[in-house]
C-alpha cells in the first residue's frame, strides 16, 4: 500500500475478497486505484488485463481456488497469450481452507499455469518474501502468478532483506548428503526437518524453490551432482509441480533417486492445514522421517517407494 | 445528405469493398477461414477504422488511441484485412495468412501492429473493454474502446459479469457491438439459444441500446456519430447484419460460417465485388468532376476523421 501512495499507476482489481486479502485498508485510503468486480473471476481477470495493456501495473487479488479454476481461460489468453503483465495474487492457496473442502483448495495450480508460455509462477514463503516480491513485482514486465497462503506462517527468513531474486532459488542450509527442495509453505517444515537432520549427523542441503517458473534448474543440478538424492515438498498436488519439474531436470541431466511429497491423487482428508499437512507428510516430522528412510533405502541400493504407490 | 458526406459514405462504401476482396481472396489462398461472420463485419470495421476510430497506423500503441476488441476472433480475417487497407500491416503479409509460420493466426494476436488483444475464445473481449475504459477514466484520458462482438457468443456468461461492471463502473466511454447476423455455426441463433429480447435484457443491465443495419454504411457512420457521451451509460450497438454478406450464394447460409469457396465460387464471388467495386469507383469519379467537390483528402478526415465526441 505504501507504494501504492506513491505509485497511481498501481491498481488492484478484486472480487469480493477484500477480508480475504486484507484489502479493506487499501479500499478506502486509496479508491481511485481500487477496483471492486463483486464475484466473478472471470470479468476480474479480464478487467485487469485491459488495465495492464493501458499501462496500469494491475494486481487481481482473491482466493487462487477460484482464479486458476474459473477464470483459468482468462489467464491463459488476456493475460499469458496476450502478454499483459498482470500480477495474480491467489490467496489462501493449497490446501489453506483446511476443511471447507476440495472446491477451495488450489493443487492444481502450479501444474496448470507452468505449461502457458511467459507465465511467471512464485510461491513465497513468508511475510518478509512475500512482501520483497511484491515489490519486486510492481514493475516487472511479465505475468506472474503469486500464490500466498492464508494463515500466519513462522518466518524463514529474518527480514525482507534477504536476497530475492525472481527465477534464482535460495539455498538455505547447506550440505552433501541429500537435498530438500520446498516451495511456499512448506520450506519451513524443509528447513526444520533439514535442521533435525543435521543433528543427527546427516547433512541435509535445504533449497527455498520460491520461484516455479521459470525455474532454477543450475541449482538442481548441482543438488543431484553434489548430493545424489533429492526429496521435494509441496503442498500440490504430486502431479504436475515442483517434484515434477525437479524430475524433469534430474532425469535429463544427472539422474538420481528422488521422492516427491506432495498432495496425492486423491481428494484431500479434511483438517486444518497442518493436519492435512501432517496427514501427507509433508510438515516437519513427516520430512525428517521420508528423508532418514529415503536416505537409509538409497545408501543400501535399493528403490525407494514412491509416494503414489504405483 | 451533402455531396461531400455522400462522397464519403460512398468512399467508405468502396473501401468496404475493396476488404470484402481481400477477406475472400485470402480465405481462398489459405482454404479455409470463418467466411461468415468476417463478411458481416465488414462494413462495420471499415467505418470504425477509417472514420471514427482516432488511430494512427505509423503509431499503433500510441497512447491516447481509441481501442478496438475483436471479440469474436474468428472473424479476423477482416481485422487483418482493414489493418492492412489503413496501412497497420504490410498487404504482402495478408497473402501469407493460413499458410505454415505465417506470422497471421488464424484469431488475433497483438504481435501484430494494430491488434489491442489476443482473442479467439468467446467471452473475453468485453471484459477487456471493461478495463481499458476503467483505465481511461483514471488517467482522465478521452479515448474511446469499441468491443466487437458475435451474436452466437452472446450464450457465453462472462459477457454478463462484464455487462453489469460497465453500468456499475458508469462507463460511457464504451461502445460494444453486436454483430447479429442471427446465425451461428449450428444454425439460427434462436435454435441453439435465445437470445432475444436482447434489446431489453442490455437495457435491464443499465446500457444505452440503439439496432442498425450494420452493413448499410451510411446507417453505421450515423450511429456511431450520434452516440451520445454526455450520459453515463455505456452504449450498444445491436448491428442487423446479414452473414455471408456480400456474396450472394453465401449470404445467410449457416455452413458458410466457417469454409472456403471453390475456384468457381471463389471467381464468381470476386466478379460481385469487382462489380460493385467499378461502380463505386465510377460514382466517386463522376462527383469527384464537380469542381467544389475536389477537396483534398485532409479536408475530408478533418470534416468526417473522429465523429464522436470527447
Amino acid at each position: 500500500m505504501d507504494l501504492a501512495k506513491q505509485d497511481k499507476d498501481i491498481v488492484v482489481v478484486t472480487t469480493d475478497a477484500r477480508g480475504s486479502v486484507t484489502l479493506d485498508a487499501f479500499a478506502k485510503e486509496l479508491p481511485a486505484q481500487f477496483v471492486e468486480l463483486g464475484i466473478a473471476e472471470q470479468n476480474a481477470v479480464g478487467v485487469g488485463a485491459g488495465l495492464a495493456s493501458a499501462g496500469k501495473k494491475t494486481f487481481v487479488c482473491g482466493p487462487a481456488c477460484f482464479y486458476v479454476a474459473r477464470s483459468l481461460e482468462q489467464v491463459k489468453v488476456d493475460v499469458a497469450y496476450s502478454e499483459n503483465p498482470v500480477k495474480i495474487l491467489g490467496v489462501s492457496g493449497g490446501v489453506s481452507y483446511g476443511s471447507l473442502g476440495f472446491s477451495h483448495h488450489s493443487l492444481h495450480d502450479i501444474a496448470v499455469l507452468r505449461t502457458f508460455p511467459r507465465m511467471h509462477i512464485v510461491l513465497p514463503c513468508d511475510i518478509f518474501q512475500t512482501k520483497r516480491l511484491v515489490y519486486e513485482l510492481v514493475n516487472y514486465r511479465y505475468p506472474v502468478y503469486i500464490r500466498v497462503g492464508r494463515n500466519a506462517v513462522p518466518n524463514v527468513y529474518e527480514s525482507e532483506n534477504v536476497e530475492f531474486r525472481i527465477g534464482r532459488a535460495n539455498l538455505l542450509l547447506d550440505g552433501n548428503d541429500l537435498t530438500i527442495i520446498g516451495t511456499g509453505e512448506t520450506v519451513h517444515h524443509c528447513l526444520q526437518a533439514g535442521i533435525k537432520l543435521h543433528s543427527q549427523g546427516i547433512k541435509a542441503r535445504v533449497i527455498d524453490m520460491h520461484t516455479l517458473k521459470p525455474f532454477d534448474s543450475g541449482i538442481v543440478k548441482n543438488a543431484a551432482l553434489d548430493t545424489g538424492r533429492i526429496i521435494t515438498v509441496e503442498e500440490h498436488s504430486i502431479f504436475g509441480g515442483l517434484g515434477s519439474s525437479v524430475a524433469e531436470i534430474v532425469s535429463q541431466v544427472h539422474p538420481v533417486p528422488l521422492r516427491i511429497l506432495g498432495i496425492p491423487d486423491e481428494f484431500p482428508v479434511h483438517g486444518t492445514p497442518l493436519q492435512i499437512f501432517k496427514h501427507y507428510g509433508i510438515d516437519t516430522d513427516g520430512i525428517f522421517e521420508a528423508a532418514l528412510n529415503f536416505v537409509d533405502l538409497t545408501t543400501r541400493g535399493s528403490t525407494p517407494q514412491t509416494a503414489t504407490g504405483f | 445528405m451533402s455531396r461531400v458526406k455522400l462522397d464519403e459514405i460512398k468512399r467508405l462504401q468502396l473501401q468496404a469493398e475493396k476488404v470484402r476482396k481481400r477477406v475472400v481472396e485470402i480465405i481462398f489462398s489459405s482454404r479455409s477461414g470463418h467466411i461468415g461472420g468476417a463478411l458481416s463485419s465488414v462494413d462495420m470495421e471499415t467505418a470504425l477504422y477509417f472514420n471514427i476510430m482516432n488511430v494512427d497506423p505509423a503509431n499503433p500503441k500510441y497512447e491516447d488511441r481509441d481501442r478496438f476488441i475483436l471479440s469474436k476472433g474468428h472473424s479476423v480475417e477482416t481485422l487483418y484485412s482493414v489493418l492492412a487497407a489503413a496501412g497497420f500491416i504490410d498487404d504482402e503479409i495478408l497473402n501469407s495468412y493460413g499458410h505454415f509460420g505465417s506470422k497471421l493466426a488464424g484469431h488475433p494476436t497483438n504481435k501484430i501492429p494494430g491488434v489491442e488483444l489476443n482473442s479467439g475464445a468467446l467471452g473475453h473481449g468485453l471484459s477487456v473493454g471493461v478495463g481499458l475504459a476503467i483505465a481511461a477514466k483514471m488517467d482522465r484520458k478521452l479515448y474511446h474502446t469499441f468491443v466487437l462482438m458475435g451474436d452466437g457468443e452472446q450464450d457465453e456468461g462472462s459477457i454478463y459479469e462484464a455487462a453489469m461492471a460497465a453500468s456499475h463502473y458508469r462507463l460511457n466511454n464504451l461502445v460494444a457491438i453486436i454483430d447479429r447476423n442471427e446465425l451461428q455455426i449450428s444454425g439460427k441463433t434462436e435454435d441453439v439459444m435465445s437470445l432475444e429480447p436482447m434489446r431489453q435484457r442490455w437495457e435491464a443491465f443499465g446500457w444505452e441500446v440503439c439496432d442498425i443495419d450494420g452493413n448499410h454504411m451510411e446507417a453505421i457512420v450515423d450511429a456511431f456519430e450520434s452516440l451520445d457521451y454526455t450520459n453515463a451509460k455505456p452504449k450498444l450497438i445491436i448491428a442487423h447484419t446479414t452473414k455471408g454478406c456480400g456474396i450472394s450464394f453465401m449470404e445467410k447460409i449457416a455452413k458458410w460460417h466457417h469454409g472456403a469457396p471453390t475456384e468457381d465460387q471463389f471467381v464468381e464471388a470476386i466478379a460481385e465485388i469487382d462489380e460493385r467495386i467499378n461502380s463505386l469507383n465510377e460514382q466517386l469519379n463522376e462527383s469527384r468532376s464537380y469542381k467544389y467537390d475536389s477537396l483534398p483528402e485532409s479536408v475530408y478526415k478533418h470534416t468526417f476523421g473522429s465523429g464522436k465526441t470527447g
